[in-house]
């Protein structure tokens, strides 16, 4: 690797974050059928139906149940080649990777064995990687469906329906708004480092200036939230949060988890084993 | 190490919730007390901290490139607590707006990373660390050793949970319903790469990380570092209220220790020298044992250590008191009594250390 290779990955990896961010941020604005329904009954539907995916114990329930979410994609205005790239291409290496040799490994029946004998595929193992990559398939896609057609802050509002304690729900959201700024901070000390180093760092001084980036991030993040504390405290925060919630649900929402709970429970009804 | 959904059985998922919804709860508490309004700009601002340097690209002896997961650096910041309720606000966040590690195994990946990372982290690195000075190097082989071990013992029970998949979740024709390979297989494939890589990497980062903050931040690990005067960012003596339910719960404990005269017969293994001789003492032995062939005489070890040390107060009541109940209540009394005095010689042995450390 170059002497800017850790810098540059490290670069690459934070702006693809901040960007895949910005690209959900446009994806929930247009319209469409999930964004178009109350953000609790898009979170409860959907978390629904990965319950059932996993629930499911039937290739072909699983397989109807990535129909359904790419169905939702496509009524959401969510474009297949966005979710090939982000969670099927994804999900199909790492899953596959991990899944492959259990065709070989899993004991059962052998379909094709090789002349020796000491590699087989059993009918048992290719079950298991079909249904273990299926699994993921579907559950990352309506998990990514969430995302995508969601701003962050409606997602939080929503899990205060669900009782999460408010503080939770306040450290998310603050989180969520510092990632994006300890992320650019952390960008700009990586390009200004790349701007000023001249030829080839070896590997220990790259680990050495990977270290005190963080340090120096960790100073400032500590430094951050002192100055967040005290300008909250002069807001008048005295440690209790308020979210403010203006959802009403309206027939339509109502019809919609009516829907997304039938699908849920009719997969795990059928896909029972 | 962030387990998708998919790969774990909705039983073992509900399990893991139920674990580390109990992580959640006291930590959660516990940082309450300490931090009060202090706690939710902190633990955002570490919970985002964490978030991006699990993003850094480490370059690691070997040619190969890892990521840290910041827990070890969390737990000597913050505390165990603090580090719980970040790395977990950090790992919600990864699976809720990022799509990284599932939501139904969001549970098992806060119990293997957040909770399990954060404790292994703390007692490692205190344990190393104990009573080094802040700019001490003992204290970054403590972080470099404790963020080893942390992430280690993370992928262990993650590896624990995928092994147990396919012995627990099969379905009728032998088909694992969920992460395929048994403990023999999941454990050597998880281990290998968190002993030979991740772990290499958070070690990496953790002992950067308190090197760096030695010379620029020391103030910064003073909260964990067990020294005087770090009561900072760290717990405060436990508070009032938590000690007058452990005085009452002491209280209730001694005067119910009559009722230990109630129970019938003698605590099994328990027996004297001189039960061995008397027929009845034989016979409860006998019974005790499900009827084991009784030896005729006392075991000779038993009957000569049994001389060696006489209680002061034989069978825990003194010859005085008369009443079997007042005697156990004086007993515990006497005991409770003792074990406290120790403690205070202790703690005020530990305190005059630490005063005279100061002062010298």
């Amino acid at each position: 690797m170059s002497g800017r290779g850790a810098i540059a990955s490290t670069l690459l990896g934070l702006t693809r974050a901040l960007s895949h961010a910005l690209v959900s941020e446009q994806v929930a604005r247009q319209p469409g059928l999930l964004q178009a329904l109350d953000p609790r009954v898009r979170v409860a539907g959907l978390f629904a139906l990965v319950l059932a995916v996993t629930l499911s114990h039937r290739i072909s329930v699983v397989v109807a149940l990535f129909a359904v979410a790419v169905l939702l994609a496509l009524l959401s205005r969510v474009s297949p080649a966005m979710l090939a790239t982000r969670v099927w291409l994804v999900v199909l290496f790492f899953t596959g990777v991990i899944a492959l040799p259990a065709i070989f490994l899993t004991p059962g029946d052998p379909i094709v064995a090789s002349p020796g004998g000491t590699l087989r595929i059993t009918a048992q193992g290719l079950a298991a990687a079909i249904l273990l990559i299926a699994r993921v398939e579907t559950a990352v896609t309506l998990t990514t469906l969430l995302v995508l057609t969601t701003p962050w802050m409606h997602i939080l509002k929503a899990l205060r329906a669900f009782h999460i304690p408010q503080e939770i729900v306040l450290m998310l959201a603050m989180t969520h708004r510092y990632i994006f700024l300890l992320g650019e901070t952390a960008s700009q000390m990586y390009e200004s480092r790349q701007s000023r180093t001249v030829g080839l760092l070896d590997r220990t001084s790259q680990r050495r200036m990977t270290a005190r980036t963080a340090g120096v991030l960790l100073s400032k993040s500590v430094e951050l939230s002192n100055e967040v504390f005290v300008a909250m405290q002069s807001r008048g925060f005295r440690g209790d949060a308020k979210v403010l919630s203006e959802f009403r649900m309206r027939s339509w929402d109502y019809l919609g988890l009516a829907a997304f709970l039938l699908a849920g429970v009719a997969a795990v009804w059928i896909g029972r084993s | 190490m962030h387990i998708p959904d998919g790969y774990l059985s909705p039983s073992t998922c509900a399990v893991l919730y139920a674990g580390a919804g109990v992580g959640w709860y006291e930590a959660l508490r516990r940082v309450r007390l300490t931090l009060a309004t202090r706690m939710v700009p902190l633990i955002s601002v570490f919970a985002a901290f964490s978030f991006v340097l699990m993003m850094f690209n480490l370059p690691l002896p070997g040619g190969t490139t890892g990521h840290a997961l910041g827990v070890t650096i969390a737990a000597i910041v913050l505390g165990p607590s603090g580090a719980i309720l970040a790395i977990s606000i950090a790992l919600t966040i990864q699976a809720l707006f990022f799509g990284d590690g599932g939501i139904t195994t969001l549970g098992a990946n806060c119990f293997n990373m957040a909770i399990v990372g954060s404790l292994v982290a703390y007692a490692i690195y205190r344990l190393i660390a104990n009573g080094a000075a802040i700019t001490s190097r003992r204290r970054v082989v403590a972080a470099a050793v404790a963020g080893y071990l942390a992430t280690n013992a993370a992928a262990f029970f993650a590896a624990v949970q995928f092994g147990i998949q396919p012995t627990l979740f099969h379905d009728a024709r032998g088909v694992p319903l969920y992460a395929p390979y048994s403990l023999g297989v999941a454990i050597p494939a998880m281990m290998i790469g968190h002993l030979a890589v991740a772990g290499v990497a958070e070690a990496v980062i953790a002992a950067g990380l308190v090197a760096y903050l030695q010379a620029a931040d020391p103030a910064l690990l003073r909260a964990t570092s067990g020294l005087a005067g770090s009561a900072e960012l760290s717990q405060p003596a436990m508070p009032q209220k938590s000690l007058r339910k452990l005085w009452s719960t002491v209280a209730l404990l001694m005067l119910l220790t009559p009722l230990g005269i109630l129970a019938g017969g003698k605590a099994w293994g328990e027996w004297s020298a001189a039960q061995f001789a008397r027929p009845r003492g034989r016979a409860a032995i006998a019974a005790a044992t499900q009827n084991q062939p009784v030896p005729a005489t006392a075991p000779a070890g038993l009957q000569r250590l049994s001389t060696l040390w006489t209680a002061p107060i034989p069978n825990y009541a003194p010859q005085i008191v008369k009443s079997a109940s007042f005697g156990y209540l004086l007993s515990a009394m006497f005991g409770v009594g003792l074990v406290m005095a120790f403690s205070l010689a202790v703690q005020h042995y530990l305190q005059w250390r630490r005063s005279a450390g100061q002062s010298g």
